[in-house]
């Protein structure tokens, strides 16, 4: 974006009617202020760069991970995070492993062995994938040169599986559960919200309650309920519907709470009463009329209860009654992690985690930033 | 007051109506009736079933019937026996079982609830005296964090700390693992809590009555406290009503990491072995001791704001 003055600038008609009424000067849009305002909060700004760059990863998972995610190596198991290292002659490398045998469990625990070099480079060819499941090809941002060498970048869990290719792979169901849930959420919210809002009255007291009963239970056990009863048969793709369906039956209520709040106050503005004397019928009204003047806010409350979600799918998936194995998610990657024994041989178990809370993290400073710039006339 | 107590205890009536209708169907979700995937579960290892056994359980959950016939079979044998049915996987009534460990629950809701206040309060009222300082960027850094960790991860967290760093075992009840969880849990609403607390003071600071109270010579920690500090409890009290259900959710998760012997663990390999009972149960049993939770938590603000028992009139 350029930086531009609100009137100087003639470059955004996106209201073919503002031209006219600030007399022949052009105004800037309602979208152009948000993103004015939205700009001076730099956390907001800093979530907004890190959320772009987490869902470019989602995008191009299969090429940034060096491996597929169904690649693994049962000869190392365990093996912890090497260094990526650089050096001026042998350009990128990463150190071997030494692997020693426990005389009693036999189980072989592995040390980075610092004599060994491991050449990596970039653009290697590797595991074949389809990009965007249309284009085929083979090559992956980085990895190991002769594609027989162990790279565990993040370490490696008890079946030899790569954590980080693994982690590559899951941001993308991890980060697309929140988005389907709460578009689901949404269209409940705007439907029931503004129903309430709308009308008023009975229709609004009965829908308030149900609003209520939906707060004032605990969500996690009825989550945990519902997900236990879906069908052990079902797929991959049809248990992932029904999560984010669950999701979103306990997630609408904000939405709602937040679409009727506007509607109540918006029901007795001027123009709300102009259009309904211009012979609109309800739905044109709610639709046409109210429901753009407050998406901005729309949009922020949706951007502040994403997060809830991926939390959600996490803690659901780590207790192993979400997602399933073959799909990666990272509460999938987590229970991994569950027992404190595992953890103080494998730490970097637990990094998925981490992967979360920035996600989470980022996802509410955009949240923040943009339900203070949703009214960018408040001062 | 007994006005007030009545009319809200009266509109928790269908509440407490629509979580049995879903605990029941919950029970009712898992393909094919629970009986037979457990005669076929029993007979898969070997043993054998005794047919009259079976017509017995059969006639007492009214099984074959329809669902509201089922449902009035359940609720009312809850209602006036307090038959919560039998648990399958541990051969107990579901009751015994239950009532085994939901002390341990209620123990832990409360006290992560009481460190949730100890911990907020000084902190929110910080926040907002000081607003833009040091500590208050601190304190809504740390708020942030609190809202983007998963529970469990921070008890995860913790837990390697203590058992690799110090040593310490962490499973079962013991004061460490006890302690972990209350902190656990009492920082997700901690950070909720500082948010409301501070918005609320700030708010109250701006008012005509501070700047008249200032003006009048009264110093400023007795102004502050006297105050505003009192009109910003109240959502403070009321807080409970939307921290608990979240409180009692984070406990089954935590509990289940740190293997306490709360209702948490039980739930969960219930629903493992679809013992549907007893997840039902503990579900329905959850959920109504939170809603009388937020039930007590209005009436004490009621009792606290005499504004809000008039405006229910």
């Amino acid at each position: 974006m350029t930086s531009v003055l609100p009137d100087a600038d003639a470059s955004v008609t996106g209201d073919p009617a503002g031209g006219d009424e600030t007399g022949g000067r052009r105004a800037a849009t309602q979208r152009r202020l948000v993103w004015w305002k939205f700009r001076q909060h730099k956390l907001a700004m800093v979530g907004l760069v890190l959320i772009a760059c987490i869902y470019l990863v989602a995008l191009f998972a299969e090429f940034l991970a060096p491996v597929s995610s169904s690649t693994f190596n049962s000869e190392y198991t365990y093996a912890p995070p090497q260094q990526l290292r650089i050096d001026s002659d042998a350009g990128l490398y990463v150190h071997g492993y030494t692997s020693t045998v426990d005389p009693e469990t036999f189980e072989p625990t592995f040390e980075v062995d610092k004599s060994q070099k491991i050449d990596v480079g970039l653009f290697v060819k590797g595991d074949e994938y389809e990009l965007f499941g249309l284009i085929p090809w083979d090559r992956h941002l980085i990895g190991p040169e002769d594609p027989d060498q162990p790279m565990y970048l993040l370490g490696a869990n008890r079946n030899g599986y790569d954590l980080l290719s693994r982690m590559i792979h899951g941001t993308r169901v991890s980060m697309t559960i929140g988005l389907v849930g709460v578009a689901m959420a949404l269209i409940l919210g705007i439907i029931l919200g503004g129903m309430s809002g709308y009308f008023a009255g009975k229709t609004d007291t009965v829908i308030q309650r149900v609003v209520e009963f939906f707060m004032s239970i605990p969500g996690i056990p009825l989550w945990m309920g519902l997900s236990a009863a879906l069908p052990h048969e079902w797929g991959p793709m049809q248990r992932y519907f029904a999560i984010t369906v669950i999701l979103a039956i306990i997630g609408w209520t904000d939405m709602a709470r937040v679409v009727r709040g506007r509607f109540l106050s918006l029901r007795n503005e001027e123009f709300v009463t102009s259009a309904r004397l211009d012979g609109s019928g309800r739905p044109r009204v709610i639709y046409r009329h109210m429901l753009p003047s407050f998406t901005s806010h729309l949009i922020a409350s949706v951007t502040l209860s994403i997060p809830a979600m991926i939390l959600a799918e996490t803690a659901l998936s780590f207790l192993g009654l979400g997602l399933q194995p073959p799909v990666v998610s990272w509460g999938v990657l987590l229970q991994d992690a569950q027992n404190v024994r595992v953890l103080a041989t494998a730490p970097w178990l637990m990094i998925p985690g981490l992967a979360v809370v920035i996600a989470v993290l980022a996802l509410n400073f955009v949240g923040d930033g943009l339900r203070d710039a949703a009214d960018p006339y408040k001062k | 007051m007994l006005r007030y107590i009545g009319r809200r205890c009266f509109y928790m009536v269908p509440t407490l109506f629509a979580i049995s209708l879903v605990a029941f169907a919950i029970i009712q979700l898992p393909p094919g009736d629970f009986l037979t995937a457990w005669v076929t579960r029993l007979e898969s290892e070997g043993e054998q079933v005794d047919p009259a056994m079976l017509d017995g359980l059969r006639q007492r959950y009214g099984l074959g019937e329809p669902f509201y016939a089922q449902y009035t079979k359940w609720i009312s044998g809850i209602l006036f026996h307090g038959d919560f049915g039998e648990s399958f996987e541990y051969g107990r009534s579901v009751s015994s079982l239950v009532l085994d460990r939901l002390p341990w629950s209620i123990g832990l809701t409360v006290f992560a609830l009481l460190f949730t206040w100890i911990v907020a309060f000084p902190i929110g009222l910080y926040s907002a005296v000081r607003q833009y300082s040091f500590g208050d960027y601190l304190a809504t850094t740390i708020g942030f964090l609190g809202l983007a960790i998963p529970n469990f991860m921070l008890a995860l967290a913790m837990m390697y700390v203590a058992y690799s760093v110090f040593g310490l075992s962490t499973s079962g009840i013991s004061p460490l693992t006890i302690g972990i969880a209350v902190v656990v849990l009492g920082t997700a609403g901690t950070a909720g809590m500082i948010r409301v607390l501070r918005a609320n003071l700030l708010d109250e600071l701006k008012k005509p009555y501070v700047v008249a109270a200032r003006a009048r010579g009264a110093s400023e920690k007795t102004l502050v406290i006297k105050y505003p500090v009192r009109m910003a409890l109240n959502p403070f009290v009321s807080t409970i009503g939307w921290v608990l259900p979240g409180l009692v959710g984070g406990e089954v998760i935590v509990a289940q990491v740190l293997n306490l012997p709360t209702t948490g663990p039980l739930l969960f390999s219930a629903l493992r072995t679809q013992d549907m009972y007893l997840a039902g149960s503990i579900i329905l049993i959850v959920s109504v001791l939170t809603v009388i939770g937020t039930l007590l938590s209005d009436i004490l603000l009621a009792w606290l704001d005499p504004r809000v028992r008039l405006g229910y009139r």
